[in-house]
Order: structure tokens, then sequence, then C-alpha cells
């Protein structure tokens, strides 16, 4: 067992791990931070995206040891402390972005990843931005149009509900 | 998975020493290393990741003009880095996976695993670019000797891959989309002293020059002028996804697709 330290929403995290020890795994079992999810564990889904030094990556592809020392963000950290969802996660619920909501937590993660680069992304920069993020209830439109609502652009012209 | 230690090394000189360890894997990005543990299709005892090696990352030139790319360069840095200096370089890494494989997996990785579906053995070996390891360099065409086989030895690395910069280029991707891998992809790379073409996902061999399309575009570069070749569909994979015969058309028309791209 190798002990790692990492930052998790802004709080520091340790614990003892084994190599092949996900780092999925180690947030869902060592911290009990269960939003992030495991769908497909063959990196395909998105389900299980997080924030490794401020870039998404998929915590189910990578070793928890691998991330000893960095800052680590989950959809965990996004609303503020009193609840108060932060501007992605009202506009999926504004929105309709999520059913079943298994997919969520790694769409709005990968939203965050995408709208800290590019604050104003055409329609087509979000469907291609959410490639490896799979749903299998909403079509993916109104998951969409609340990206595109939460950039602060009129979505009045995309796909209807 | 099967369990094995974990090496962290910080520098290229730790990273061989540590891989001279019974049943050493070198792990780069892992974004195929990783599923490939889980599936049990491989075991090692002990895996020395080289995402920590700081001298294997980053993008700059060298005195003779060439790209330099670490081994351990993300896709997510080429994309975002070489498009200025080679744009087609840049859409290749722009269009791997998606953006969370992209900000892990490497171009080091992807060259010492030489997936007969990848993307960058496609570049590399179009663009004539010089693979380099932790001892020696190796010329891409002398490199890649098959399905998941290269003249890497046990314990070497690929620090740094050197790309001439061609006059022009283009990759060609019919996407895969489950896998998000080429189904075919063609890259053409046009230097002053002659065109390129390499194909990947095409053939039971890997990725592959090919050359009787290079002949008819060096004699004149034109959609047209391969507009009536036929790859040879004997050595193509076959599988869910396609046909050989299916690759080799697909061939054609990527290569076609790429040249008409160039010249507009």
């Amino acid at each position: 067992m190798t002990e790692v330290k990492m930052t998790v929403n802004g709080k520091a995290a340790s614990g003892n791990v084994e190599g092949r020890t996900l780092l999925v795994q180690f947030l869902r079992e060592n911290l009990n931070l269960t939003g992030t999810h495991v769908g497909c564990d063959t990196s395909q889904c998105g389900a299980c995206v997080v924030h490794v030094n401020g870039e998404a990556v998929k915590s189910c592809t990578m070793l928890a040891v691998e991330a000893n020392g960095a800052e680590v963000a989950t959809i965990e950290g996004q609303a503020a402390p009193d609840g108060t969802l932060n501007t992605i996660q009202q506009a999926f619920q504004d929105h309709h972005g999520l059913q079943c909501g298994f997919c969520t937590p790694g769409m709005v993660m990968s939203a965050a990843a995408l709208l800290k680069d590019n604050p104003k992304p055409t329609e087509a920069d979000v469907r291609h931005y959410l490639d490896g993020n799979i749903c299998r209830c909403t079509g993916y439109h109104n998951i969409v149009k609340a990206i595109m609502a939460a950039s602060g652009q009129d979505v009045g012209t995309i796909a209807a509900e | 998975m099967y369990n094995f230690d974990v090496e962290m090394p910080t520098t290229i000189a730790e990273a061989v020493k540590a891989l001279g360890r019974e049943e050493a894997q070198p792990m780069s990005g892992g974004q195929t290393l990783i599923p490939t543990l889980k599936a049990r299709l491989a075991a090692p005892s002990v895996l020395v990741s080289l995402h920590g090696i700081a001298e294997m990352k980053g993008v700059c030139n060298n005195d003779a003009g060439q790209l330099c790319i670490g081994g351990a360069t993300t896709h997510a840095t080429v994309a975002a880095e070489v498009g200025t200096q080679y744009p087609a370089l840049a859409s290749l890494a722009a269009r791997i996976g998606d953006p969370a494989v992209r900000n892990r997996g490497t171009i080091g990785g992807s060259v010492a695993n030489n997936d007969p579906s990848a993307c960058y053995p496609a570049g590399v070996l179009a663009s004539g670019a010089t693979v380099v390891t932790n001892n020696r360099e190796i010329a891409a065409d002398d490199y890649f000797l098959g399905m998941f086989e290269t003249a890497l030895e046990e314990g070497e690395i690929v620090t740094e891959v050197r790309f001439p910069i061609p006059e022009a280029a283009h990759y060609e991707k019919h996407l895969q989309p489950a896998s998000r891998f080429p189904l075919v992809a063609v890259f053409v790379a046009k230097f002053a002293d002659g065109v390129r073409v390499a194909v990947t996902g095409a053939s039971e061999n890997g990725v592959f020059r090919w050359t009787e399309a290079e002949e008819a575009l060096n004699a004149n570069f034109n959609a047209e002028a391969v507009a009536g070749l036929k790859a040879d569909g004997s050595a193509m994979i076959s599988d869910l996804h396609g046909t050989g015969a299916y690759r080799a058309h697909l061939t054609g028309v990527m290569t076609k697709r790429a040249v008409a791209a160039i010249t507009g």
C-alpha cells in the first residue's frame, strides 16, 4: 500500500491505496464521494469525469497514485456549501438536461471544462466536446441546451424539448 | 486487474532503471494500457509511469527546423501548440478519442503501442519522422514493424518524436463511431522531395505506406491521380465493422479526399 495525498474540492485528502487502485475508486470508496459514477469502466462513457489540475480526465482510467499531490475537483464541489447549484447545474435543472441522472456528474464536469476554455461555444462545439460523455436518456438536446444557456447564450433556436 | 507496484520516476534515467525490474511495463497516459490491464490482457509486476518526467514533455524546434514533441506530451497539448507549424498534425491530435482522453493520452504511448488503428502512427510514418528513444534514433520507416510491433527493445522508451515539416499535409479519418478510432485513415504529406502516404486502421500488418499512391502523386499531385488506384485488399483487416474489401476501398477514398483537401 502507498499513501497518497491530494486536494479534493479544496480540502486535503489522503489514504492508503494499492498500485492498481483507480482514482474513481479512491474518490468513491476511500473518500465516500460517490457522486462520481462508474458507468462503463472502459473509458467510453464519461460518467466518471473529474478535473485533475484543472483538466477533465476519466477517473476510471487513471491510477490514484498518479493523482498524488494533484488538485482534484468532483461534482460534490460544484454547488455552493449551502447547496445552491452553480450556473451549469442550475441550467441542467432549468432545461431538463437530465432524466435518470446517471451520466449527469460527468456531463456537468465536462461542461465546466469546456466553458473554462471556450466560454461562448457554438452548438457544434458543445456537441463535439461531449464526444466522450454518453447519455442513454435525453437524446442530448436538452444537455446541449443547458450548456449553451449556462454560457449565457440564447437557446431559443436549439431543437425543441 | 491484478495488482502491481507503481514506480513514478521523474527523469528518463530513473525510468530506465525502474524498467530493469522484473516484469516491468512502462505506462504513459494509460488510456490504452489501463483498459488492457482491467481486461487482464497484461499483468505486469511493476508499472513505470512516465507521466511525471518533465524532460519528456512539451513541444520545441531543433536546429534543423524539425518539430520535436516529447514522448509524454498529451494529445491536447499537441493539438493546442503545433497548429501554426504543422496544422495537419494538430488536427490529427485534436481528433483522437475525446477531450478527457486527449488530456491523458500521449504521443509516445501511441507510437510505442502501435495499435493498427491508432492515429499517430499514420502521422509519424507519413511525415518520415524520427522516433527518439532513451538510447537511439529510429527512422519511422524502420520503426513500425507490424500490428502492435515496433523496433523498441525491452525496457526502451520513446522519449521524443521529431517531425520534418512538409509543404502541405492532411489527415483524413473515417471514424469508427463507437471506439473513436479510425476505421481507415490516411495521412498525406507533401515534401519538396516527394509525397508520402501512410494508411492506418486498414492492414493486418499495422500502419503502412501506400507506395502506388505515392508514385501517382509524385507524377501528378491531384486527387484525380489516385482516383483509379485500388489498394490491395488481401491483407486488410476484416471484422464486424467492415470487410477487408471495404477497408481497401476506403483507403482509396480517404487518400483522394486528403489530396483534395490539400489542393483545394
